[in-house]
This record gives C-alpha cells, structure tokens and sequence, in this order.
C-alpha cells in the first residue's frame, strides 16, 4: 500500500513538473519566435539601411526607379486611416459594449446579437473591400460630387468607414465582458441611493472599466493598423501627400503587398521589408503609448 | 528524491529530442533522395504572370506529348529572375528583359528566348461611349496630369467627331508592380522627355497624379466604376471584358487598333541577337506600339551543380517546342504568336545553350 502510494505520488510530481516545464517551454518559444521574426526583418533591411540611411523615415518621395524610398506618406496614411477608424467605431463599440453588458445581457436575443458581432471579425478582409467597392464607393462618389471634390469614390474617408466595422467586434468582446465584470454590489449601492440608470453608467460602470475599454479601444487600433486588404482596395494606392480625407493615399501594410511580388533589384526588396520593420516598431510605439495612457487611467 | 526524478525527467526529454531529431534527418534525407530520383522528367520553373495561361496551356499538352512533367509558379517576373539566380528553378519568366545591371547578379550568363507578345491598351471611361484616338504625347501627358479634362483641346483635335464632356479625367494606374506597368512606362518614356526623366521606367512607379488599383482586374473595376475615367490594362483582359480601347497613333502615323495581328506586326523589326529587344513605338508599318515580348530565361552553359544532361536536354527542348508548335495555342488564348524573324532568332539563341562546352540541341 504504501508503495504504490508513493509511486502514485512519484508519478504526480512527474506529471506536473513536466506541465510546468511545458507550458514554460511554450512561452519561451512565442518569445523567441517574436525575437527571430524581429532579427530577421532587421537583417534582411541591412542593405536598403545602408543605401538610403535615415531619411526613409521622413522622405516624402518612393520611387522605385531611382532606388529613393521615403516612407512618410505611407506612416502617414497608416495613421490617419487607423485613428479615423478609432474615433468612427469607439462610440459605437462603447455603445454596443454597454447594451450587451448592461442592459440586455442574457436571452436568445442577446447571444443572437453577441455571435453576430463577433461573427464580424470572422469575415475575410477581402469581403470587405468588395463590400467597400461596391456598396460604399458609389454613396461617397456622391458625396465626393457634391462637395466638388474629385469624384474618385476611393481614398482615406472610404477605408476608414469600412475598417471601423472591421475593428468593432475587437474592442466589443472586450469591453461588453470588462462592464459584465462591474461588482453588482457597487452598482446596487448607487441604486439605493437613488441613481438613475444613466448616472450609475455614467459615475460607476464607465469609471470602474476605462482600463478595460482602454485595452479593448487599443486590441482595435493593433487591428486597424496591420489590415492590408481591405484597405488595398479602399485607399486609393497614391503615394501623394494626402491633403484632406477624401484624398487617396497609402498605408505601410499596403504598399508591401502591392510592390512585393515584382521588385527587382536588391534595395527595392529591402526597402520594402524595412517598410515592415518601420510597422513593427510604429505598432510597437503605440502599443507602448496606449498602455501607460490605460495605466494612468485606470482606478487600481 | 526529487532530483532523481528530475534527472529521469531531463534525460527522457533529451532522448525524445535527440530521437526527434534523428527521425527528422533521416526524412530529410528520404527526401532529397527522392528528389534526385525524380530527377530529369519534372521541370520547374516560375515567373511572370501574364504568360501564364498560355503556359499553363502549353506546358499541359507537351506533358500530354512527352510525359515530361513541367511545374510552372506564377510568382511575377521579379520573383522569376530571384529564383533563376538563385537555382532553384531550371527556368525563369519575365515579361521586361532582364536589365543590364540586373545582368550582373546572375552568377553566369543567361539568354532569353522570347515566347509570345503581349499588349497594352489604353482604357476609358466616358458617359457616351465615344471611340477615341489618341497619340502618345497626348496619353503621357493624361498620366502626368498636365490634361485633366476630356474636352481638352488637344484632344478634340484628335477626335473632332467624338462628343467629348466637360469631365475632370480621373488617371487610374496599377499599384501593384508589374510588367505591364513597365510596357506602358516604356512606351512613354520613347514618346515623351518628361516621363523619361520621371517617373521614367520600371515595374512600379511614382506616379504624379491618379488611383492605383491591384492587378488588371483593380484598374479595370475601377475605370468602368469612375466617370471620366482612364486607365491601362493588358489586351487580354481588355479583349475579354469587351472594354473600350483607344486607337494609338505608332511611328508612322498610322492610328492602330490594337488586336492580335498588330500586336504580332509590332515585332517586325530587326531584332538583335540575344532577343532583348524593347519594341514599344515600334517601327512596323501596322503594328501597334505598346506591344512587348515575354521571355523565357536559362542558363547559357547548363552544366551547373551538377544537373544532368537529359534534365538540360528537357528544358531546352521544352522551349523549342514553345517557340515552335507550341505557338497554335497563343491565338485561341488571346496571345499574339511571334512573327517569323522572332523564331530564327529565338532558334539561333537556343543552339547557343551548352552543356560541358558542346551545343545541346
């Protein structure tokens, strides 16, 4: 009896030392993983580094036939498209967030209405463009006609209205659990004290959960500036300095995936994969920044 | 206690490492024998896109023929030229000859065989659907955005008959690189000075003015979708969509529409020796000036790491068959055959591939 007791509790430490070795194991190579992908951009943007030197970072001008790439105008269009996205879908994710959360949280409807958002992120990038192409371009040809701009349909302000609705299933998960997460009895105390629905929302539940909106608003922002396709479609691919947001432009994602196929030549290749290593570190930056803006934000 | 275990556990995870391993390179090593059994009846190669039906077609019934297995990726003319200096393939595609520089990277001399021609024609958008005429003054300067609207005077003096609207012209240009950007920039930089010094010419380029749109599908959408609208695409796509294509003015004045037989007649003109030839604003009575070939790339000496005679002997053959009975499939496919003066020279160039020295075909 005692034997077998203590080849049994043999056998659990066994068990659990290589569990814990294991998942040690597995996120050690996430990290290794992120690290190569990081060294191997770095060195494969060696030569485009050394020919073009700092100024990719603030030239205005990618030309391709006289090896002189400048990344501004698509750091540019990466930016406005994606904070424009944000500031479109914030207030709708917030909303929607709050409904689920709050006021209508359980029942058919509400699972119905919960798995159609989320079924939103599911859909390929490329549907959206079509959807963009199609539904949204002629409304902003109009529009675009109207206010006597050029009526290209495409630009800045069509893919940022489409990748706002890329990026809202994002920020809703986590947001709607964050606001499910809200102690009832902080809640039941503003109730008794004769709090109305919209006070106790406004003083108890969005204070107690900015951080988690914050994250939820900032997992978004991640999406909005890694999308490539949709935004292909949608943005018009003009390497110009945009000058308002009807103007077509480019983003960083997007230029790597229209010029990567055919670009010959040594520091062409490599300037588009330094173009890569510039989101990595944008993403990076504003990843950094967001979260010491949730930091300061948040009540713990 | 402990230890014990923990040493147990450690020289279990190595053994499973190391027997891992082992099984791993012994795969490796399945592999490579395999690949070199497969040896000399599967080819490879990759490139250019525009070719691709035609080859995908071609290299279809010389597998029906031969039983020689050839397996073409259309990864883009840049890729094509990557993978060739890199060995990886027994033969590359590119639609633009590979340039002088470009010539250098290549561990040793490669020769280009050209396979058949291909076209660009240039697309409109105009509520009435006038047939336009154009020059290439004129077309270079739409896409550098000096004529911005349709009843601009020049042209109005080239289609007086044509009802041309008071529309801003929206230029719409491929974003994605490709070959067919770099015929179209080839053709303008021969025509006009200012598109020579810039944008000038590649397979991407800084464009003044417009939209870019992916692939000859983006442009198209996007013409057909926007008023006022002009833009490039290759003739296939042009022919198959049934688009409106304007008439250009070539070198001897003559305004041609561009089909199969003019795009043919554009390569009747002298073409030098190793095929490399540009033949936009060609001199050819009837041809129609933005026409270009597409090549096949090889080895000059094919005696390189170590490959076989017959997997030499296969490609070239191969290649012969595609500049000979290989070319009654471009027609059907909406290719333009190449002209008889491009087959002599294409013959000369393929009996000038070596083997250890001596002539392979």
């Amino acid at each position: 009896m005692q034997v077998s007791n203590t080849r049994q509790i043999k056998q659990l430490q066994f068990g659990e030392l290589f569990f814990r070795k294991g998942l040690a194991l597995s996120a050690l190579l996430l990290g290794i993983i992120l690290l190569s992908i990081f060294i191997t951009i770095l060195v494969a943007s060696l030569p485009s580094i050394k020919a073009i030197g700092i100024s990719f970072f603030y030239g205005k001008t990618w030309n391709p036939v006289e090896n002189d790439f400048g990344g501004l105008p698509f750091l540019i269009g990466t930016l406005v498209t994606s904070i424009l996205a944000l500031i479109i879908s914030v207030p709708f994710s917030i909303s929607v967030g709050l409904f689920l959360g709050e006021y209508f949280t359980k029942g058919f409807l509400s699972v119905f209405f919960k798995n159609s958002i989320e079924l939103l992120a599911a859909i390929p990038s490329v549907i959206y463009g079509f959807v963009g192409m199609f539904i949204l371009v002629p409304f902003v040809r109009d529009l675009e006609t109207s206010l006597s701009l050029p009526p290209y349909g495409v630009g800045i302000f069509t893919a940022s209205i489409i990748l706002s609705i890329m990026i809202i299933p994002y920020s809703v998960s986590l947001i709607r659990q964050v606001i499910m997460l809200v102690p009832s009895s902080l809640k039941e105390a503003a109730y008794s004290l004769g709090a109305t629905r919209y006070e106790v929302i406004k003083n108890i539940i969005i204070p107690y959960t900015r951080s988690g909106i914050g994250a939820g608003i900032l997992l978004s922002l991640g999406r909005a500036l890694g999308e490539t396709m949709a935004v292909t479609m949608l943005i018009g691919n003009s390497q110009i300095l945009p000058t308002n947001i009807f103007a077509p432009s480019n983003t960083m994602a997007s230029v790597i995936a229209n010029e990567f196929t055919e670009a010959t030549g040594d520091v062409y290749l490599s300037a588009l994969i330094e173009m890569g290593l510039f989101l990595f570190v944008v993403t990076t930056i504003i990843n950094v920044i967001g979260r010491q803006i949730i930091k300061r934000f948040s009540i713990d | 206690m402990k230890s014990r275990i923990k040493t147990t556990a450690r020289v279990a995870a190595g053994a499973i490492i190391l027997f891992s391993l082992a099984a791993f390179t012994d795969y490796k090593i399945e592999k490579s024998k395999k690949a070199l059994v497969a040896e000399d009846n599967e080819l490879t190669g990759a490139g250019a896109t525009f070719p691709f039906p035609f080859y995908s077609k071609i290299f279809d019934e010389y597998n029906k023929k031969t039983s020689i297995k050839v397996n073409y990726q259309s990864i883009g003319s840049g890729g094509g030229q990557k993978q060739l200096q890199a060995k990886t393939v027994d033969f590359g595609a590119s639609d633009a000859p590979v340039s002088d520089d470009q010539l250098k990277s290549f561990p040793s001399p490669i020769v280009h065989v050209p396979t058949c021609l291909g076209a660009d024609v240039v697309t409109y958008n105009i509520p009435g659907e006038p047939k336009l005429q154009l020059t290439g003054d004129v077309v270079a300067d739409i896409f550098l955005g000096k004529i911005t609207k349709w009843n601009d005077a020049r042209i109005i003096k080239l289609n007086p008959a044509a009802k041309l609207p008071d529309l801003p012209i929206s230029v719409i240009h491929r974003s994605d690189g490709s070959g067919t950007t770099y015929v179209f920039a080839d053709y303008l930089s021969k025509i006009s000075e200012q598109w020579k010094t810039k944008p000038g010419k590649g397979t991407s380029l800084e464009w003044p003015t417009g939209l870019g749109a992916k692939g000859n599908e983006g442009v198209a959408g996007l013409v057909k979708q926007t008023p006022g609208a002009i833009g490039y695409v290759e003739l296939i796509y042009a022919l198959q969509n049934k688009m409106a294509m304007a008439k250009l003015k070539n070198k001897s004045g003559n305004f041609v529409e561009a089909n199969l037989s003019s795009v043919s007649a554009a390569a009747n003109v002298k073409i030098p020796d190793d095929a490399r030839v540009s033949i936009t604003d060609t001199d050819a009575k009837d041809g129609y000036p933005i026409s270009s070939f597409t090549y096949l790339l090889v080895y000059k000496n094919q005696s390189y790491d170590g490959r076989a005679e017959a997997k030499a002997k296969n490609t070239l053959k191969l290649i012969w068959w595609t500049t000979h009975e290989g070319q009654q499939f471009a027609s059907p496919l909406m290719y333009a055959p190449l002209p008889k003066e491009a087959v002599t020279v294409a013959e000369k160039i393929l009996k000038s591939v070596t083997f250890n020295g001596k002539s392979i075909l």
